[in-house]
């Protein structure tokens, strides 16, 4: 400090100095203007023939040069304190950053909570099985291999992931690259763009955004390290079959399984799926034991002698309603990452124009997008009157967040009670799909009824408009009047939704239909369901007979998450090729479920309650014809609390989808779990919400 | 902007002041009160100017600073900024115009030729360029949890060297992790694409690879704790377990094709001890039963392989000064040698390296039947000028060897180690050794204040360190000897995992041990008459061979011997250098080690190579890059850069896409090693 003062001092001195300098300077420059003057006169004296004007001519060129002058000097000064302006600012950035590197890791006096792992690693819990992290659509990177000319010098650098900045330096360039054939669904001709492989895949999903990375961490302070712990990194956009065909993805998997199991005294694996990375690995599951051709090879016991636990985080078993909003009008996110990413960009009426379209056709490219619309049809979701979650109560859910702190059971009981006093305002959920405020509430009676079939079949001509086809989606091959016979049909339950979409985006439900299935099975021994497009829907395969094996469904509760969708017409512009959105302006009263056109119910953001928790809660518990061999099945969830402070981060005991993955009652589950304990010995059930209640209400044959 | 604005600025201003100065005119002429009055004005105006003078005279030393790095910043941020803008292929552009079209890189020329990706490929990288990563620390490594402490930017290393050290370091009696410390090496092909920033290893090949469609699932990097001894790396890591298990994963996966495996550098001993492991029963080996390489390799491409070991890692244990490889000497030339730093670098770094037992894989092996005696060795005659004659003529370089009495005086390359310059040169039977295995260690030399930069030198006290010196030269066997007395727990942890010798009988039992695996000299190769081997080195850069040293001046703390760098030979043409006497090579691993094996030790049916796998020696002559845009040349022959070079890249790319190693044409040879082959009396 008193060296900064001493600096301040010679600075605040040394001007005066320079004054007196200058005033001295000026003075001798008086000086010689003043014999200029006298010289002039005198010159005037002697060229008296000279008029006067001249004179003064000469006089007013003098000062009009010193004018100049002194303007020149005034717009340098401009230049010079922009100059002196950005200096400033630029030491000052450099200071402070080199005081935040000097700085010591940890402030002196804030003392960090401790890290689950660490303290779990204090009381002894050691590293015992291998773990697979399998993440979910969109949080693993993927790099480029081989591209098109546009794309020079961005070989093996990622395009999705890490810190997107081609989007903004090429942004056509990038969607090009990251979009599938619209045929195959696979590699468009002279692009490869892979999954980027290892840990690194998916740690952060973006500098400073975690997805696995808290996790990893806290596995490796019990002693987990690259040879006990795998990340089965796949290209999310495929199908999952694909992901074999192409990248023998799920071959990988396997050997990668295999070998940890015999390198660490052949000790099962634990395998920590995550959102869509659950249905993946409900896939390899099926795979794995199935004969070569289409499956794996592994024979029937594979499962059994490999596998310890699947903890699915956030699973979205039976799918999310987001998904069907982003592929009829790309409005939701699929997953929050992108809107924590650019909250409101994708939004944003101004890039909206073509933004959307381009996101739209691209997203539609991928097929593993489609096996996240819900499945189950009506029995699971609803139908037009009827729907599982009828009569949550939103504003109950919000306070019971505020006090959930203290005496979680009892409040559940009361909240029980109460949800049924506030059943007077029932938000029909079945119908996830309604045009216009209105149709999402009246009596079923009172509904339009159009046969979706007959509006099929009679498929209308294009209109197709040359000027738009840079983006192309498949809604410029509707016409007008079939976009209104959709909006005409008005309610769309799961059931219908589908018929929707086929009727929509034709191209991509073929292309996806033939590597998913969205029904019930009716007889499991039908040998359809030896088809892979099978595996990954939970009403449609048995789980593998591995009776010893324990199936977790981990997933935060307490905020509220998009269930159905109010949509309205789009005012009609020509290159406005999606005829859809969300009726934003659609509000329920103060305490109703509605906001922004959207009807919420409990989940963690993402995934709905009835999606992630049914299958452990009721279509997998003891033996039912979904789970033949009766392996245990357990569900944890865990209370949202917005993160205490700034500092907290994203929070500690955040339930949003990927935030959960820094939630330290959940990580402290999978370390023990991991450590070798069994559900049982971590509590067993552990459940806030009514996803029991909800369960028993759905009617379907176990 | 702000320019085009200021001149508007100024334009507008002289217009008005003309209009004022025309108004002016007029007021002159009404009268010349006007005038009177305007020289009184004059006073005031110069009052003004005054001030603003002094409000300039402000413009002191601090804001000229911040004037100065405002300015810097701006010009920064716009050459950022044109920099980021400019298109890439922009460099490119540049070197076009300015030496004509370049070629195409070899992935480019030959996917239009039509080759496709065919064999799964396997990378195993050599010592120091890998990357290791954090798993577990002390408290100083707070925060660096994954980072890399080993490749990448190296900032650690800087910011705080002790903490960096101790975790480099492994444990001194085990040879593995120090309690408390988990460094990891770096899995993918991230671990050794690029050493550091611009610094590329593998990612040159990768990318030509990747042309003709390899992509992740077709290539993979077998990548291990480079620091560990081989066998080690399987008891902690399960390293070679995993190879394996990777290797037969690829090969399934991609119909059956088997893999091509490039092993540089320290790999190449490395994947020889795989591929003894994999095939050696349960407990020790990989239990894949006696015909698993032949199941699942087609060519192994040794790039740079130090077979036979490199005089390099006898002075790098030594005296911890000529640095292992090239690598690490081009990211600090000159600063690890500096005196200046030396008094704590060099001990840090050589206590450092001393507990990493793989560097003793490289001592040079087979003894004096390969590396020669006192007065005689395999490259003796070797003159650098006359290979230069040869080059210009262009011509093979078979006949080269008859002209080669040179009447100068020959170099023994047979010594190793010489003290003294006479040492080296006279006749051995001038020589007078004394043999220090006698002498005894004192312990006089131990000095507290030295403790903390510990070397095993400090147990040896003054009177071991003069016996050192006082025999005078050690060859290649006696070098081990020395080796075994001045780092006696170093040489401990060595030689239960390494071995130097030649096999007698190779059907002894003892052989099934793993620490003959890495010692082609004492190893069969698999049965396994369909794979080819490669022997890829560049020539034509000169290589340390045999050191002069002498005792460094007698402080206490440092490490007691040193090479003696006032010793230059007598010409411009002579072999020996600051102290060492250099022969071809490819910066770091002499001709002999890299190719004798293919040339000689392996080629027909041997008793190293029972099922007489074919092998071919392929040279690759250095030329420097011919000017700076071309980075480190694509004709490089020096032993990291050679994996920049367009042929070896070619090469590699035929193998991998089905060519054998006929196709390629044989041999390429540049240098004497056929010769240099013939000098070596080895049973076969």
């Amino acid at each position: 400090m008193g060296s900064v003062l001493r600096l301040r001092k010679l600075c605040y001195v040394e001007p005066v100095k320079f004054q007196s300098f200058e005033s001295i300077k000026n003075a001798g420059k008086q000086q010689q203007q003043q014999q200029q003057q006298q010289r002039q006169e005198e010159r005037t004296v002697s060229e008296v023939e000279n008029a006067v004007q001249k004179n003064g001519r000469d006089d007013d060129e003098d000062t009009k040069k010193k004018e100049e002058g002194k303007k020149k000097m005034k717009e340098w000064r401009c230049i010079d304190s922009c100059c002196w302006v950005i200096g400033c600012l630029c030491t000052v950035w450099w200071l402070l950053v080199f005081l935040y590197y000097s700085l010591p890791a940890a402030l002196p006096g804030f003392q960090p909570p401790e890290s689950p792992g660490a303290r779990l690693g204090r009381e002894g819990v050691r590293a015992l099985h291998p773990v697979v992290l399998v993440p979910g659509i969109s949080t693993g990177g993927l790099e480029l291999w081989e591209g098109k000319p546009c794309t020079e010098g961005l070989f093996r650098k990622r395009l999705w992931g890490g810190s997107f900045t081609e989007i903004l330096k090429r942004p056509l360039c990038w969607l090009e690259h990251l979009s599938l054939d619209n045929e195959t669904g696979l590699d468009p001709p002279g692009i490869r763009v892979r999954a980027v492989p290892g840990l690194v895949a998916a740690d952060y999903f973006a500098p400073g955004y975690f997805v696995w990375a808290v996790l990893i961490q806290n596995l490796a302070k019990i002693g987990y390290e690259e040879k006990n712990m795998h990340m089965a990194a796949y290209d999310w956009r495929l199908s999952f079959q694909n992901t074999e065909t192409r990248d023998q993805a799920l071959s990988r998997l396997k050997s990668t399984i295999e070998l940890m199991y015999l390198t660490n005294g052949r000790k099962k694996v634990v395998v920590v799926p995550h959102s869509m990375g659950v249905l993946y690995f409900l896939h390899f599951l099926k795979w794995v034991e199935l004969p070569p051709p289409m499956g794996g090879g592994g024979g029937p016991g594979w499962c059994a002698t490999h596998i310890k636990a699947i903890m699915n985080i956030g699973p979205p078993f039976l799918g999310v309603p987001k998904a069907v909003s982003n592929i009829l009008s790309s409005e939701a996110k699929d997953v929050a990452v992108i809107r924590s990413m650019d909250p409101g960009v994708l939004d944003s009426e101004i890039l909206g124009l073509q933004t959307l379209e381009h996101a739209m056709r691209v997203a539609r490219t991928w097929d593993s997008i489609i096996s996240l619309v819900p499945k189950g049809g009506e029995t699971i979701w609803g139908d037009l009157d009827w729907s599982p979650e009828e009569g949550h109560g939103c504003s109950l859910a919000k306070r019971r967040t505020l006090q959930s702190s203290g005496n979680n059971k009892n409040s559940n009981h009361t909240n029980g009670k109460r949800t049924f006093s506030a059943m007077k305002d029932l938000a029909k959920y079945g119908r996830i799909i309604s045009f216009g405020k209105e149709a999402s509430y009246i009596p079923s009676s009172q509904l339009p009824s159009v046969d979706l079939k007959e509006l099929l079949l009679g498929k209308p001509s294009t209109i197709s408009n040359s000027t738009c086809q840079e983006v192309w989606t498949e809604y410029n091959e509707l016409s007008r009047e079939s976009i209104r016979d959709v909006a005409d049909n008005k309610v769309y339950t799961s059931q219908t939704l589908l018929d929707l979409l086929r009727f929509v985006a034709p191209k991509m439900m073929k292309r996806a239909e033939a590597h998913f299935s969205h029904g019930i099975a009716d007889d499991l021994n039908d040998p359809k369901y030896n088809h892979y497009k099978y595996w990954s829907n939970p009403l449609e395969m048995r789980l593998p007979g591995a009776p010893d094996m324990e199936i977790y469904c981990l997933y935060g509760v307490g905020i509220p998450t998009e269930r159905s969708y109010v949509y309205k017409m789009s005012p009609t512009g020509k290159c406005k090729s999606i005829p859809f959105r969300i009726d934003s302006m659609a509000e329920g009263y103060e305490d109703s479920c509605l906001k922004g056109g959207v009807y919420f119910v409990d989940g963690d953001e993402s995934v709905p309650v009835l999606s992630s928790g049914f299958m452990c809660a009721r279509g997998w518990r003891g033996k039912t014809r979904f789970n033949p061999s009766g392996a245990t099945t357990y569900v944890r969830e865990y209370q949202h609390r917005p993160p205490a402070s700034l500092l907290d981060g994203r929070g500690s005991a955040s339930g949003a989808h990927v935030d959960i993955m820094g939630n330290v009652a959940f990580i402290e589950d999978v370390l023990r779990v991991a450590a070798g304990a069994t559900g049982e010995e971590i509590g067993g059930d552990r459940i806030y919400s009514d996803i029991m209640r909800m369960s028993e209400r759905i009617n379907i044959q176990l | 902007m702000p320019l085009t604005q200021r001149k508007k600025g100024a334009e507008a201003d002289k217009a008005a002041s003309d209009k004022a100065a025309s108004s002016e005119e007029k007021i002159v002429q009404d009268g010349s009160e006007d005038e009177d009055r305007k020289k009184k004005e004059s006073p005031a105006g110069k009052k003004k100017k005054k001030e603003r003078g002094g409000e300039k005279g402000k413009w002191s030393c601090l804001d000229s600073c911040c004037w100065f790095v405002g300015c810097v910043c701006t010009v920064w941020w716009l050459l950022l900024f044109l920099y980021n803008a400019m298109p890439s292929s922009f460099p490119q552009y540049v070197t076009e115009a300015i030496t004509g079209p370049l070629p195409d890189p070899p992935g480019v020329k030959l996917k239009k030729e039509g080759l496709t990706a065919k064999h799964p490929v396997v990378f195993v990288p050599g010592i120091v360029t890998g990357g290791l990563e954090l798993w577990e620390g002390h408290e100083c490594a707070e925060g660096l949890f994954r980072k890399r402490l080993w490749g990448g930017t190296f900032g650690e290393a800087y910011k705080r060297p002790l903490c960096w050290v101790e975790h480099m370091s492994l444990d001194n009696e085990t040879g593995l992790d120090p309690p408390g410390i988990r460094l990891r090496p770096v899995t993918g092909l991230v671990a050794a694409d690029y050493f550091m920033p611009g610094y590329f290893v593998w990612a040159v090949l990768i990318a030509n690879l990747a042309r003709i469609g390899y992509e992740e699932k077709t290539m993979y990097m077998a990548a291990y704790d480079w620091r560990l001894s081989f066998q080690n790396t399987e008891v902690r890591d399960q390293t070679l377990s995993r190879i394996k298990s990777h290797i037969e994963m690829m090969v399934a996966t991609n119909g059956g094709k088997k893999a091509v495996v490039i092993p540089h550098s320290m790999g190449v001993l490395y994947f020889l001890h795989f591929m003894k492991w994999v095939e050696a029963p349960a407990p020790m080996g990989g239990g894949g039963g006696p015909d698993w390489c032949s199941k699942h390799i087609k060519a192994i491409m040794n790039i740079g392989g130090p077979f036979l070991g490199v005089p390099k890692a006898v002075s790098g244990l030594f005296s911890a000064e000529a640095k292992d490889i090239a690598v690490a000497r081009a990211i600090a030339p000159g600063f690890l040698g500096n005196d200046i730093f030396r008094v704590q670098t060099l001990q840090r770094v050589m206590k450092m390296s001393r507990t990493w037992d793989s560097t003793m894989s490289m001592i040079p092996k087979g003894g004096e039947t390969i590396w020669g005696g006192l007065d005689w060795s395999p490259e003796e005659g070797y003159l650098p000028s006359k290979r230069r004659q040869i080059m210009n003529d262009s011509q093979v370089s078979s006949e080269s060897g008859t002209n080669s009495s040179s009447s100068r005086a020959r170099v023994n390359y047979g010594r190793i180690i010489s003290f003294g310059k006479d040492a080296a040169e006279s006749p051995s039977s001038e020589i007078e050794m004394i043999d220090f295995r006698d002498a005894v260690k004192g312990r006089n030399l131990a000095n507290t204040t030295c403790r903390d930069v510990w070397t095993e030198y400090h147990d040896m006290g003054i009177e071991g360190i003069r016996a050192v010196a006082e025999h005078r030269v050690y060859t290649a066997e006696t070098v081990l000897d020395l080796l075994q007395f001045v780092a006696p727990k170093m040489m401990a942890r060595g030689s239960a995992h390494f071995s130097y010798g030649i096999a007698d009988d190779l059907d002894d039992p003892k052989y099934e041990h793993y620490k003959y695996w890495s010692n082609p000299l004492e190893t069969k190769l698999p049965s396994a008459s369909d794979i080819e081997i490669f022997s890829m080195y560049g020539v034509g850069i000169p290589t340390e061979r045999a050191y002069i040293y002498k005792m460094s001046p007698s402080a206490e703390c440092f490490i007691p011997f040193q090479i003696d760098t006032s010793f230059e030979g007598e010409d411009e043409d002579s072999c020996l250098k600051d102290g060492v006497f250099t022969v071809e090579g490819d910066e770091t691993v002499p001709v002999l080690s890299a190719g004798f094996m293919c040339a000689k030790g392996w080629r027909g049916k041997t008793r190293f190579n029972p099922s007489g796998i074919r092998t071919y020696v392929r040279e690759y002559d250095h030329a420097p890059p011919a000017n700076l845009l071309e980075g480190r040349g694509t004709q490089s022959g020096s032993h990291v850069d050679v994996m920049g070079n367009f042929a070896l890249i070619e090469d590699i790319i035929r193998v991998a896409a089905g060519a054998t190693g006929e196709d390629l044409g044989g041999d390429q040879v540049y240098s004497d090693i056929f010769k240099w082959s013939e000098k070596i009396n080895l049973a076969l």
